[in-house]
């Protein structure tokens, strides 16, 4: 039995395409700040910490232990990180939230993609023998599933450009039941969340194909109704049709009206984001039901599936009320990112 | 806590300075086929995969659970990867626990490492930005002011350090799987070693191992089907917590820190423990330099606050004292990082199953057999703990 | 311990802002001195055993399956493979690319200077492809299903890159000579992988702000407004609070040593053994810095110790945290261990 867990509050940086000189735990504190306003918890009742980072971004270990001291973790919180994208922080923190004894989770994921070299680090993170030696880097790598596509018939460009390096973060606040309807207006209820990992090396993978996708849109059962919105995690345009496929989107399916990550693209926070995206519809009144999904590994090796409802039979705003009405469905306010800064 | 959760199979690697025979993929794998052959199982069985280990720099394979997805029959399943710092593999285990405990899944198979051969953790871990100076070398650098504080906090004698270094030793040579093996250790021996970071000697801290340990952890349901098929009882999670808390907090005390006490006082109450030195039969703590025995005794409450060295002196904490701690040798005889952490939590879950061989402490596989697993990392701030015991909870 | 009035010159704001030094990036290497060295295990050993001789082998699965690359497992069902010496067969040389992607800017880690295409390649023979680069000379002469040739580097040593490229047509390409004088039968079982990545990082504005001080001979910290608490080094967020700390204040340069390590193990960019690293709680802050304490014997050392910081002479000081070399004992009787215990 799968107890009601919802995203009830959602904040991201402001982010950026140059290094502005902000510390990855200066990005954090304040988003943690905006998520407790926005439900009005206190610290101290927030039931479990989780979140999602890497070494390689900025290139000392532990930089999740300098996040944590931004963070107010005081007295010790029950907490925990993936060396992931924060979206699997989320996926644990909602597994924790099952337990029952636990109300409350806040995640948050951050990266500065802006100061070091992601084809480089994008290298390092495949197989040790046969792939890092050449250093083939994310573009190498998602230009093979693009030529791959095209070849298949999909009308993808197959020359990838990768989405600019970004800085940034975000965080989200999951609270179950009853909490999360006295903190949140329109709870975004997750109503089925799921990962799966295929097989690393590409030439055994069907590249026209995204296994692991797929299975994990059908276990959060994607289709058992319909999609308004999709926060897919498309760091290259190929990606899309490829995903619009494997998780089964209706062509009337609004794909990523946020921007997407091929407009903010902040590691480590991109697919979170994603997830906190497809709920901030459901927390506007714009959607009731919408899915994210985020990725990672070569050529999407790893993907998980969120599918988010709006309260079920929840009383829909008077037509006549527009002050109340929910906002019609548009893009997110996206922060417009800085333009890159000179080189010096 | 949720659903019940048992260790039903445990499997380690040998530890060693070097496991050149394998690869990395080769090394996690090895500990994976023990710990499904102890559960009776293949990989066909697992329905979630959860990696865990230290600083990628350690290897230089960035996120390596992504290719190591395959050589662990990942393929299709959710698969995550933690990372706690030293804790890590202790934390690891939580989150397969919690997996099952959520009612998720049946079966999760948990995995921990480190290759240390393939480069240098003290590179690694001495790697800073260029706009701070390099004050610190390694671990021991940054733990030994924290000791010289306990020592003169406490007034514990010189010497108790060096007990420790000993007593772990000793009890390495009862574990088939430990990388240290020192038959002639001694008091002696271990004062003259080399003062690394003064007061800690070369003796007194761990080594450096290549190795890996995974367990599968199951639902009651599985549990059982895994007891019916091989014989082997399972070990039951009783209380299994995780606490943090900042590094560099004002008034934070980093020699026995209040996440470590309030870790371990989230497990006692779920397990009712009330009074951990009678209740526990046996403890598997991490101990990566020898002073931390005395130091987590207190922060662990088995001893009141300046009194933790007075149960090392006693011989308490020996094998054959009334409450062993680290009878497999600890992490001051096989360090793998990432797989410390989850080492302690697999030892202790072996000593109530009656697994632990020739270092098995006969009171914990009794039937109100209760064992502690413990890890700790970062500057002290990050703290993972299970209770597990012979009894169903 | 009693407070001695904190000399608070008050403050502009702490906290992530615009950084006012755009000269402050410093270039960050990570590089593991000589390479990570890896061992092969049998699998891929031999595998690169036979690249070294100049042969590209396959691994069967068991459904008959030749995997080239040879992985150690089978990716679907993670069945050990290679085992025995049938289950090994060269393949190829002749190969298909089965797709490709172009690269217009090589860097200097590829396997090529010049353009090229990264390719999945499959062997004549084997069921599966590698990722290797072809030299193709331009992007017009890449096609998907061009049959294509390995050519092999002179100075084999087992690796990946022992394969120079792959290059159109039906080849075969001569093997070259090994350079070296190796023994025929003396397996591969070790790789040395040189890694190398770049990072342009910035202090962060707090940091700045410290070692702007630093650049005068003072010693900054902020301090929290919600706990009143001074943190030196400076905090851009509260431990505690997980709020801004937005007071900057001046702390003296004198203090208390509250505990010391004394460091026998040297280190590339360490002070000379041995040296003595100290946590100093400066007069008037509420956490203790990390410091070097010289100028007096490592033997006197001692907890309690009154100390002050000696600095580098004005006209030789630059925009570094180097400019406070390190703390030397002021003479001043110790300071009792009760009154400084709780910064410990």
């Amino acid at each position: 039995m799968t107890r009601d867990v919802a995203v009830v509050a959602f904040a991201q940086s402001e982010h950026s395409f140059s290094d502005l000189g902000w510390t990855e735990a200066d990005l954090v504190m304040p988003l943690v700040n905006q998520v407790l306003a926005a439900t009005g918890l206190r610290r101290s009742e927030i039931g479990f910490t989780c979140s999602g980072s890497n070494d390689y971004l900025v290139g000392t270990p532990f930089s999740f232990v300098a996040a944590l001291d931004t963070i107010g973790a005081w007295p010790p919180i029950s907490e925990s990180h993936v060396e992931q994208d924060a979206a699997w922080a989320l996926y644990e923190a909602w597994i924790r939230l099952q337990h029952g004894d636990l109300d409350t989770a806040l995640v948050y994921g951050f990266g500065k993609g802006t100061v070091g070299d992601h084809a480089g680090i994008s290298s390092l993170s495949y197989d040790p023998y046969y792939l890092a030696p050449l250093m083939p880097g994310d573009v190498g790598m998602a230009g093979l599933q693009a030529r791959a596509l095209k070849d298949a018939g999909f009308a993808v460009d197959p020359d990838p450009t990768p989405p600019p390096p970004t800085d940034g973060a975000a965080a989200v606040i999951l609270a179950a039941g009853d909490v999360a309807r006295r903190v949140c207006a329109r709870p975004a209820w997750i109503r089925g969340i799921d990962h799966r990992i295929e097989p690393h090396g590409l030439g055994t993978r069907d590249l026209t194909r995204s296994a692991s996708a797929r299975q994990a849109a059908g276990n959060a059962g994607v289709g058992a109704g319909p999609v308004e919105f999709a926060e897919l995690h498309t760091r290259f345009e190929h990606e899309e049709a490829l995903l619009r496929q494997e998780l089964g989107l209706p062509d009337a399916c609004v794909v990523n009206a946020s921007g997407g990550p091929r407009k903010a693209d902040p590691v480590m926070a991109t697919g979170l984001i994603r997830i906190g995206e497809a709920a901030a519809r459901i927390h506007d009144g714009g959607a009731r039901r919408t899915v994210a999904h985020a990725a990672s590994g070569p050529c999407l090796q790893h993907n998980l599936v969120c599918v988010l409802e709006a309260e079920p039979g929840a009383v829909e705003p008077e037509p006549s009320d527009t002050a109340s009405a929910p906002e019609p469905a548009r893009p997110a306010p996206h922060p417009e990112p800085a333009r890159p800064a000179e080189e010096d | 806590m949720g659903n019940r959760c048992a260790v039903i199979g445990v499997g380690q690697t040998e530890y060693r300075a070097k496991r050149a025979d394998v690869s990395l993929a080769g090394l996690v794998r090895e500990a994976a086929l023990r710990a499904l052959e102890d559960a009776g199982l293949t990989f066909a069985d697992i329905d979630s995969v959860v990696v865990g280990k230290a600083p990628d720099m350690f290897e230089g394979v960035v996120t390596p659970e992504l290719y190591l997805a395959d050589a662990l029959g990942a393929a299709g399943k959710p698969m995550l990867r933690v990372h706690t710092a030293g804790s890590v593999g202790g934390s690891t285990a939580l989150v397969g626990a919690s997996q099952v405990q959520a009612g998720r899944h049946d079966r999760v198979l948990v995995v921990a490492f480190e290759k240390q051969s393939e480069s240098n953790a003290t590179w690694a871990l001495s790697t800073h930005s260029p706009f701070s100076a390099s004050l610190v070398v390694g671990a021991g650098g940054y733990f030994a002011p924290y000791i010289r504080a306990y020592i003169r906090r406490s007034g514990a004698p010189g010497n108790i350090g060096m007990m420790v270094a000993v007593k772990d030793r000793i009890n390495a040579l009862r574990n088939p799987y430990a990388h240290l093996k020192l038959p002639d250790i001694d008091l002696a021996m271990v004062e003259k070693s080399m003062m690394l970071w003064d007061p800690i000697r070369y003796l007194e801290t761990c080594p450096s191992s290549d190795g890996a340990v995974a367990m599968v952890l199951g639902s009651e349901r599985a549990a059982e089907a895994a007891a019916a098929a091989t014989g082997r009882r399972p070990a039951w999670v009783h209380g299994a917590a995780m606490r943090s808390e900042p590094m560099g907090m004002a008034g934070r005390d980093s020699v026995d820190p209040r996440a470590g006490r309030d870790c371990a006082a989230d497990v006692y109450r779920q397990a009712g423990v009330t009074e951990p030195r009678r209740q526990f039969a046996a403890a598997e703590v991490y101990v990566p330099f020898s002073w931390y025995e005395p130091m987590w005794l207190e922060n662990l409450g088995f001893a009141d606050k300046g009194a933790g060295w007075k149960l090392t002196e006693s011989g308490a904490t020996a094998f054959e004292g009334d409450i062993p701690w680290n009878p497999s040798g600890g992490v001051l005889s096989s360090n793998p990082i990432g797989a410390s952490g989850m080492i302690r939590f697999a030892e202790a879950a072996q000593q109530v199953r009656g697994q632990a061989g020739e270092h098995q402490v006969p009171a914990a596989a009794e039937s109100a057999g209760l064992a502690l697993g413990h890890a700790y990392g970062g500057g002290s701030q990050f703290f993972a703990m299970w209770a597990v015991g012979v009894a169903k909870p | 311990m009693s407070r001695q009035a904190t000399q608070a010159t008050q403050a502009t704001q702490a906290g992530p802002g615009p950084d006012p030094n755009p000269d402050t990036r410093a270039r960050h290497v990570l590089e593991f001195p000589g390479g990570y060295t890896r061992s092969t295990g049998p699998v891929i050993g031999r595998f690169l055993t036979g690249l070294r001789a100049g042969r590209v082998l396959g691994v069967r699965t068991a459904d008959g399956r030749v995997l080239v690359p040879p992985t150690e497992y089978d990716p679907l069902t993670a069945a050990a493979l290679g085992g025995a010496d049938e289950d090994w067969t060269e393949v190829g040389p002749a190969a298909t690319v089965t797709t490709w992607t172009w690269v217009d800017d090589p860097r200097p880690d590829h396997p090529l200077d010049r353009p090229f295409a990264w390719a999945l390649i499959r062997p004549d023979g084997a069921d599966s492809a590698l990722l290797h680069a072809v030299d193709a000379g331009s992007k017009a002469a890449m096609a998907t299903g061009m049959r294509v040739h390995p050519t092999w580097r002179a100075d084999r040593v087992g690796s990946i890159k022992d394969l120079a490229c792959f290059v159109p047509g039906e080849g075969p390409a001569e093997v070259p000579a090994l350079a070296a004088e190796r023994e025929a039968d003396d397996p591969v079982t070790m790789i040395t992988v040189p890694s190398r990545l770049e990072y342009r990082l910035r202090p962060g504005t707090v940091w700045n702000r410290f070692i702007d001080g630093m650049a005068e001979g003072r010693i900054r910290g902020t301090r929290c407004t919600t706990c009143g608490k001074v943190y030196v080094p400076p905090r851009a967020a509260c431990p505690a609070d997980g709020l801004p700390a937005t007071e900057w204040v001046d702390l003296p340069d004198t203090g208390v040593l509250t505990t010391f390590a004394v460091n026998n193990v040297p280190a590339a960019g360490a002070p000379e053994v041995p040296f003595i690293s100290g946590y100093v709680l400066l007069d008037g802050a509420d956490i203790a810095m990390l410091v070097l304490v010289s100028d007096v014997p490592w033997q006197d050392v001692r907890l309690g110790m009154r100390v002050r910081a000696v600095w580098v002479p004005e006209a030789e000081r630059t925009r570094s945290v180097k400019n406070l070399r390190w703390f030397a004992p002021t003479g001043e009787p110790d300071v009792p261990f009760d009154r400084f215990e709780e910064y410990v």
